[in-house]
């Protein structure tokens, strides 16, 4: 999922400042399940909200959307839309550009910061796993990313700073290469990392568009960004 | 500052490894500004005494004068650079033009390095580069030279035929079996020579270097082993419990404590020419890298101590 945190309560603060009619925007996916964006994070930033900001003649409603990421979900905001003076999106950084295109009149206003694809390790606990590079190497380093995993995105073995199984950086993270050396050790499947992983190619310089086979009649070629 | 070097010109290095020379180099730390004289007044401790210095690029992740133009002042001064790049500060479009640019005013040795975190260095708030690793940068350095390509495969109007590549090799990092698949990889990617992490450990690391010969690895690539002199216990101390991947074992800390501290840095030499005389006779040791850190003026002392002087003409 795409992990995302809360912007500090004093941001978002400002960040509505100049807007009397505020709504909050919940997004009931990825920042539902980090406990970050979805129905009961948006309640209780419009409650702060108001009881911050009421006294002074603002107001602030909220919504939860099943999907900010979606055309079909925000075509739900269409009739309140104009309500308001502004949108506060709960939603990844995809979900909020995506909002504010679709309403391009309405200011529309981040109250996350989105961090990461990542995984649920425990009650509120994500961690990093995946930087969408676009180009997985995860087959032969045994499933462990070394582009996320390894402070300097190695791609053909541990750096010298390998401490006790740790990353040089923090020693709180296991070392990537390490922990793909053990694991490919134990499944017989070293020879796997011999051969050297060529210079990468980066693809994620500019925006991606992705159509998967058998829908490209679909879309006008014109309108795509390649 | 450009050199009158043939463009046909070799390593010097490489000359002293190939004429079967037990090779000796050093390293030289950048300025932390444009101070030109400090440059040359290290490069006056180290001319005539080394076969090459490594010219560091902003090591510890710390902003230097850069090794590229460190590395031409050498020259001019006389002395051969091994001119170091690391892989966190550039593209690959920086390198290839870094290197084209070196090799024209006289270069012809390098080191090809991964780099230290920037999170350690006086900007940590840098985004690290790492387009390509040590590894990458050592197959794309041997197409340069040896295809006359670019990365991208198109061709190098006059290429850097005799440029001759360095890399590191760090025995003392965990995974031990990794450690040596790792230098098999980079001899794979056509590594010339290697200089190690600084060896305190000499067991382990005649272990790596038994494990070395074993798979063949010293016919195909020089070694040349990490030394550094410790100055003081509190050094000593710092590298042990403060430096990642370091291994220095308790009794040399001993040793140094028992000689007292007025007299430690003499010890600290003393135990670095005892190691550069047993390495010495190591097979498939082809050479010394002493890293003497801010220590360059004693480097003249150390080499005649261990018998590495003269330093041979080829």
């Amino acid at each position: 999922m795409i992990v995302v945190e809360k912007k500090p309560f004093e941001e978002i603060k400002k960040l509505v400042m100049p807007f009397k009619k505020v709504l909050v925007v919940g997004c009931g996916t990825c920042v539902a399940v980090c406990l970050s964006g979805g129905e009961k994070e948006a309640e209780i930033l419009k409650n702060q909200l108001n009881l911050a900001l009421g006294k002074e003649g603002y107001k602030f409603d909220h919504i939860t959307l099943e999907r900010q990421c979606d055309k079909e979900f925000l075509e739900e905001l269409e009739d309140i839309s104009k309500d308001y003076d502004a949108f506060l999106s709960m939603a990844c950084g995809a979900g909020i550009q995506f909002l504010a295109e679709v309403y391009p009149e309405i200011p529309v206003l981040p109250a996350v910061n989105t961090n990461f694809i990542g995984v649920n390790k425990g009650v509120g606990w994500y961690e990093e796993r995946c930087r969408a590079c676009g180009n997985c190497v995860l087959g032969i380093t045994g499933g462990i990313c070394p582009v996320t995993m390894c402070a300097k995105s190695l791609f053909n073995g541990p750096c010298g700073g390998t401490n006790k199984g740790k990353c040089e950086v923090n020693e709180n993270q296991p070392c990537a290469w390490y922990m793909i050396y053990e694991r490919l050790s134990k499944q017989g499947r070293l020879e796997q990392i011999l051969d050297i992983i060529p210079a990468n190619d980066w693809k994620t310089q500019g925006p991606r568009t992705i159509i998967q086979p058998g829908y490209e009649k679909l879309y006008d070629n014109n309108s795509l960004n390649k | 500052m450009l050199l009158k070097r043939d463009i046909e010109d070799t390593s010097r290095l490489e000359r002293v490894l190939k004429s079967g020379h037990f090779a000796f180099t050093a390293e030289l730390g950048p300025p932390r500004g444009c101070n030109v004289e400090k440059v040359k007044k290290k490069i006056g401790y180290l001319k005539g005494k080394v076969d090459a210095v490594n010219i560091t690029d902003n090591q510890t992740a710390i902003v230097r004068m850069s090794s590229l133009v460190v590395s031409s002042i050498c020259l001019s001064e006389g002395l051969e650079p091994v001119y170091q790049m690391v892989c966190r500060d550039r593209n690959r479009l920086a390198m290839q033009a870094d290197i084209l640019g070196g090799y024209s005013m006289g270069i012809r040795t390098m080191l090809c390095l991964s780099g230290d975190h920037q999170s350690f260095g006086d900007h940590p708030q840098a985004k690290g580069v790492f387009d390509l690793d040590s590894i990458q940068l050592i197959s794309m350095v041997k197409k340069m030279r040896d295809e006359g390509k670019f990365l991208s495969g198109a061709d190098i109007d006059v290429p850097p035929k005799k440029l001759f590549i360095g890399a590191a090799a760090n025995p003392f990092a965990d995974p031990f079996e990794m450690r040596i698949l790792r230098l098999a990889k980079k001899v794979k990617a056509g590594v010339d020579f290697i200089q190690t992490q600084c060896i305190f450990n000499m067991k382990k690391f005649k272990e790596w270097l038994k494990r070395v010969n074993d798979m063949g690895l010293t016919e195909k690539v020089y070694i040349l082993a990490g030394i550094t002199p410790l100055k003081s216990v509190g050094m000593a101390r710092y590298m042990q419990t403060k430096v990642p991947g370091m291994d220095v074992p308790e009794e040399l800390i001993k040793r140094l404590k028992g000689v007292g501290k007025e007299k430690a840095a003499e010890e600290g030499i003393k135990i670095a020419c005892e190691q550069i005389e047993e390495l010495k006779e190591l097979k498939g040791v082809a050479g010394i890298h002493l890293m003497a850190i801010e220590w360059e003026h004693k480097v003249p002392e150390i080499a005649e101590r261990a018998g590495l002087l003269p330093r041979p003409e080829v």
